[in-house]
Order: structure tokens, then C-alpha cells, then sequence
């Protein structure tokens, strides 16, 4: 007989007699474990049901050939019942070992206070808990800008302390190790906005003007806001983690230890490195947007190279880079922050550490985009 | 020296009326069972985390109180050694124990890496400059923590849970180093522990923390306190529960 057939095989079973008029007998045989297949304590429940004048509960268990922690919880089960019906529970006919596990198991009364319950709050209860919660967050996030701040001001008062050589290693990591995906995002990009002009401006046979739609869109928009998404879900997510990490390992309460501000060592650097490549990265990724647009613009429509680089030339202004740069830097910041303070918020564990990554990049990307319309507004306003 | 000192959490209280004094060159062990404030006893002793009433005394100035300036300058004076060694993990070896010379000494690049190869050859980790902390093990990871520590000659360290995941004869070594930096440095040193062999070979005074009454119920030399104490659950921990209260 194989291992699969025995345990189908396997079953326990019980019989309740009545040996007297006030006892009910249970007599359990074969197979009582996680394997076999059981009866319910109901059958037992509705004999105690069926006899109003009992007053205990025995047990006989000769017959029995083996049992596991299954057992165990049936008994449980039924000792709760007999307790709510007020029948005594005779262990004295079980196992020796299944006595002594039950007197463990019911030695600590439970801990009320303790087992947490879900899903039982009322609505208003969650909306106001939410709204706490939601003014804690507040009040977290602007003490932490406040930290951000102070800490700037000592850099600027050349007294912020963080090694030179963490920086250019966040520099490097945040700009150069990013330029093959910035390049291949924005050509992509480039390219899109180009077909998507296409269709419409051939119509009109005005295809020319892809090179300004590509051009505009690329250096005010979409340079800036791809570069910062990118940014968020790499360099953002990678802040929040090895702020996270250092946080659960205690290496920033080290820190504190040992007099060096975490907000100084830590987030300067990391704000800092953003804020300087942010923007170089986004002339690079516009340069190469407009590269994407020109391919599908000479490959596609057929438009004279010389034509379509003057065509962009002639439309570009500075200032059309200027804004997007500004937008950039705007975005850098505003993903080291979220990566920083998702980091410095984590709790202590590792779970945690995931939890914060999360969390930075999606808080990353909502405020890029939060900053992007209220630029965009400004610049309206400000007629550039 | 700690005068009236309440812990708390938010609203939860942690520990209330602690008071107790740190001779200078003893070693002072914090202990209690599980969940009753130690390393949060630690953490308000370091400087890590405010106290919610009281105070925390260094030499007569206290560190609450203090100036931030005044605060760093006290705290520079500690050396720390965490649970899990909280070595810096971007950093080697070398570059975790120089951090605290480079921060604040104006030593030469040539003078550090002597001073670093000397503090590492302390606990035995000579040649061990150029790892990364997540290459060693966990004994080496928390001897190179205690380097660390040293880097600035403290004359105040703090141990949180030294032999928490070492084995038995690690954990012996460690308190041997304990002692002989003691010795050798006439350093004070603070412990949490609840590991019954270190108390009573390195421990020469102690408080006691109740999870259940929240606060001290004894202080005192460990040996004395086994000898004499007559709190049951003072009595129930140091036999390790022979004798129950």
C-alpha cells in the first residue's frame, strides 16, 4: 500500500453512547489526524442537544490508533461547548499526552485585550481615524521639509557634514549609470509624439511641423516629466531603500550616535546629486526626443533632414529649454524627498524596507505630476 | 546618572521613576525580561530618543537640557555598540571606524589608517580592512562594531545586548573585552543584557526593569542581588525560574 492510498484510507471515526441517564459516552477509533478524514463536533452537539438532563462528558478512546494536533482542536471545540452547556468535561478516558497538551494549551486563559479584531469599525469611526492619520502624515511631512531645510542652511554656511565621496557615488549611480534608459525612453518618446503629429498634420500636408511638435513638446514637457519618472522608480525607489535598510539595521540611530545628523549625511548629498543631474540628464533625454522625432520625420514623411533641423531650430527658443530645466530640477528634488522621507519614515523591519520603496515611488510620481501642473500654470501666468 | 526618568511611547508608558547612578568605571548592567524597556532605557541614555519626564546626568550637566552644540559635545564622549552591529553596509571596515576619526579629528589620511588598523587588531580583525560588513559573520560583524565604538576613545560604552546571536564561546570573548577595555581604557560601560553568565562575570552593579509594575524594583551589585534580594521576581530571574515567586 502506498502513502497516498493509506491516507485516504485513513479515517476516525466516533459513536456516542449513553451509559447512564446523566453521561454522554464519546467513543473515538482509528485515525485521528490532519491526514484523516473526521466527523464534526456538531454530532456530538446536537446529542448533548437532544439530552437536556446531561452532566458530563466522557471519553473512550481503546480503540484509538493514532492522533495529532487535530484531535486536540476537536477536544477544544468540544470542552467550549460543554463549558457554555454546563456539562462537566471528563478527560480522565483520553490519552495520557492528550491530557497533559490539553492542560497546556488551556493553562494561560486568552488574552482578550490582545487578539486584534478587523472590518467591525463603524464608517465614521475609519473616516476619522483616516483624517488622524492623514494630519500625522502632515505634520511628519513638514517637520521632515523643516530638517531638509536646516540642514540645507548649514551647507550653505559650509558647516553641513557628509563625505564629498558619497556624493559624486550618488552622482554617478542618479546620472550617468541612468543614460542608457533615459536615451532609450525619450528616442521612444521622440518617436511617438512624431506619429502621433503625423497622422493629423498630413492631412493638411503641413508634416513640417512635426519637427515643432516634436521639438516643444520634448523641451517643455515631456523631457522634464519622462526624466523624473524614470528617476522616481530608480533613483527614488533606490533612496527609499537604502535609507529603509539603514533605518532597520539601526546604521542611522549609528549615525545620530555618533553626532553626524542623518538629514546632513544623508539626505544632503542625495538631494543635491538629484537637484545637479536632474537637469542635465533632461537636456540630454530632449536632445534625444527630437532625435526620435526627426528619425520618423526623414524615414517616414520623408522630409529633408537639412529641412526638418532648421524647421527645429527656427522654432526652439532657450527659453523653451530653460523652462523644461527648471522643470527637471523641480522634479530631482521632489524625487529625492519622496525617496528620502519614505526611507527615514520606514519602520523596523523587512518587510517594512518594501513597504517604503513603494511607497517613495508613487508619492515621487503623484507629486512630479502635483509640480508640473502648478509650473505649467505659473509659466502661463508668466507668459513664457 | 538617571533621576526620575519616565519612558514613554505616545501615551503608552514604558518605565516610570527610574533613578539611578553610573560610577565611573563600572559595569553597569540594565536587565529584565522581554518587552520591559532596556533597549529604550539604552536609547534615552545615548541620546537617541527624549525622555517624556526627567532627566539624564553626564558629569553634572544634563543631557536633555543641554544646548544642541553642548548635547553633541557629551554624546561624542559614548561609544555604542548596536543589537545587530550596525556597521555602516555601503562601507568597509576601514572606512566604518575612520568615519568618527574623519569627522572629527584633523589627523592625516596616513595617521587614520594606522589608528584603524589598530582598533581593528583590538578585537582581532586585523586585515579584515578592505571587507564589506555583510561578508563576515555575525561575531565579526559585532567585534568590528565595537572597534567602531572605540574609534574616538570613548569614556562611556554602551552595549545593547552584546552576546544577542553569538555562541557560547564568542559571546565569552566578548565579555573578556569587555572587561580588559575596561581596564586598559578606564572606560565606563553600560550593558543590556539578559544573559545570566555575562551578569555575574562582568556585571559590578545593575538595575532590574518590571514589564509588569513599570519601573525599578532593584539595583545593585548582580551578585549581591542574588545573594540578598528579596523580590521574588528579582529572584525568579537571576536563578533562571528555580525559584519561582
Amino acid at each position: 500500500m502506498d502513502a497516498a492510498q493509506r491516507v485516504t484510507q485513513t479515517q476516525g471515526k466516533l459513536d456516542v453512547t449513553q451509559p447512564t441517564a446523566d453521561t454522554l459516552c464519546v467513543r473515538l477509533t482509528g485515525q485521528w489526524t490532519m491526514h484523516a478524514t473526521l466527523p464534526a463536533t456538531a454530532v456530538v452537539q446536537t446529542e448533548l442537544a437532544a439530552m437536556p438532563q446531561a452532566q458530563r462528558l466522557i471519553f473512550e478512546t481503546q480503540e484509538l490508533t493514532g492522533w495529532d494536533s487535530e484531535l486536540l482542536t476537536f477536544l477544544l471545540k468540544l470542552k467550549e461547548i460543554c463549558t457554555q452547556r454546563q456539562v462537566e468535561f471528563e478527560q480522565a478516558g483520553l490519552p495520557h499526552g492528550v491530557q497533559r497538551l490539553l492542560a497546556l494549551a488551556t493553562a494561560v486563559p486568552e488574552h482578550h485585550e490582545g487578539r486584534r479584531e478587523g472590518g467591525r469599525e463603524s464608517i465614521v469611526v475609519q473616516i476619522g481615524k483616516g483624517a488622524l492619520a492623514a494630519t500625522a502624515a502632515t505634520h511628519e511631512f513638514l517637520i521632515f521639509l523643516g530638517q531638509v531645510a536646516l540642514a540645507f542652511v548649514q551647507l550653505v554656511r559650509g558647516r553641513a557634514r557628509f563625505r564629498g565621496v558619497d556624493l559624486m557615488l550618488i552622482v554617478q549611480e542618479s546620472g550617468a549609470q541612468a543614460l542608457p534608459i533615459v536615451s532609450l525612453i525619450s528616442f521612444l518618446v521622440g518617436l511617438i509624439l512624431a506619429f502621433v503629429g503625423a497622422t493629423q498634420l498630413q492631412q493638411f500636408g503641413a508634416q513640417i511641423y512635426i519637427a515643432d511638435l516634436v521639438g516643444l513638446g520634448m523641451a517643455r514637457e515631456m523631457g522634464a516629466m519622462m526624466t523624473g519618472v524614470i528617476m522616481a522608480g530608480r533613483t527614488g525607489a533606490a533612496f527609499a531603500a537604502q535609507l529603509g535598510t539603514m533605518t532597520v539595521n539601526q546604521e542611522i540611530d549609528a549615525l545620530t550616535t555618533m553626532g553626524l545628523t542623518p538629514m546632513e549625511f544623508l539626505v544632503v548629498p542625495r538631494i543635491l546629486a538629484l537637484a545637479l543631474m536632474m537637469p542635465l540628464l533632461c537636456i540630454y533625454a530632449d536632445l534625444v526626443g527630437i532625435l526620435g522625432g526627426a528619425v520618423v520625420g526623414v524615414g517616414m514623411l520623408h522630409l529633408d533632414a537639412a529641412q526638418y533641423y532648421q524647421q527645429t531650430l527656427y522654432r526652439l527658443h532657450i527659453l523653451d529649454f530653460v523652462v523644461g530645466l527648471i522643470k527637471g530640477a523641480v522634479f530631482g528634488v521632489v524625487v529625492a524627498l519622496a525617496g528620502c522621507l519614505r526611507g527615514m519614515q520606514c519602520g523596523r523591519s523587512a518587510s517594512a524596507v518594501g513597504t517604503a520603496t513603494t511607497s517613495a515611488v508613487v508619492t515621487a510620481i503623484v507629486w512630479i505630476i502635483v509640480w508640473d501642473a502648478l509650473l505649467t500654470v505659473i509659466y502661463n501666468i508668466l507668459g513664457i | 546618572m538617571v533621576r526620575d526618568l519616565t519612558m514613554a511611547y505616545g501615551s503608552v508608558v514604558i518605565q516610570r521613576d527610574l533613578t539611578f547612578t553610573v560610577r565611573r568605571g563600572d559595569i553597569f548592567i540594565i536587565m529584565g525580561g522581554s518587552g520591559s524597556g532596556k533597549s529604550t532605557l539604552l536609547r534615552h541614555l545615548i541620546g537617541l530618543q527624549a525622555p517624556a519626564q526627567g532627566e539624564v546626568w553626564y558629569d553634572g550637566q544634563s543631557l536633555w537640557q543641554a544646548e544642541p552644540d553642548e548635547r553633541e559635545r557629551i554624546m561624542r564622549r559614548f561609544g555604542v555598540l548596536y543589537q545587530s552591529g550596525a556597521l555602516w553596509s555601503s562601507m568597509t571596515l576601514a572606512e566604518n571606524v575612520a568615519l568618527p576619526l574623519e569627522q572629527y579629528t584633523n589627523l592625516s589620511p596616513s595617521q587614520i589608517r594606522d589608528l584603524v588598523s589598530f582598533k581593528l587588531a583590538l578585537v582581532g580583525l586585523e586585515g579584515f580592512e578592505a571587507y564589506y560588513p555583510s561578508e563576515l559573520s555575525g561575531g565579526m560583524q559585532k567585534r568590528a562594531g565595537l572597534a567602531r565604538a572605540m574609534a574616538l576613545d570613548p569614556d562611556m560604552l554602551f552595549f545593547d545586548e552584546p552576546s544577542a546571536g553569538l555562541d557560547p564561546i564568542s559571546s565569552r570573548r566578548l565579555d573578556d573585552l569587555i572587561l580588559e577595555l575596561r581596564d586598559s581604557l578606564g572606560a565606563t560601560v553600560v550593558v543590556v543584557t539578559h544573559e545570566l553568565a555575562s551578569i555575574f562575570t562582568i556585571g559590578t552593579n545593575s538595575v532590574f526593569l518590571d514589564a509588569d509594575t513599570k519601573t525599578m524594583i532593584a539595583q545593585g551589585h548582580p551578585k549581591t542581588l542574588l545573594a540578598e534580594s528579596q523580590d521574588p521576581k528579582v529572584r525568579q530571574f537571576l536563578t533562571r525560574g528555580d525559584q519561582r515567586p
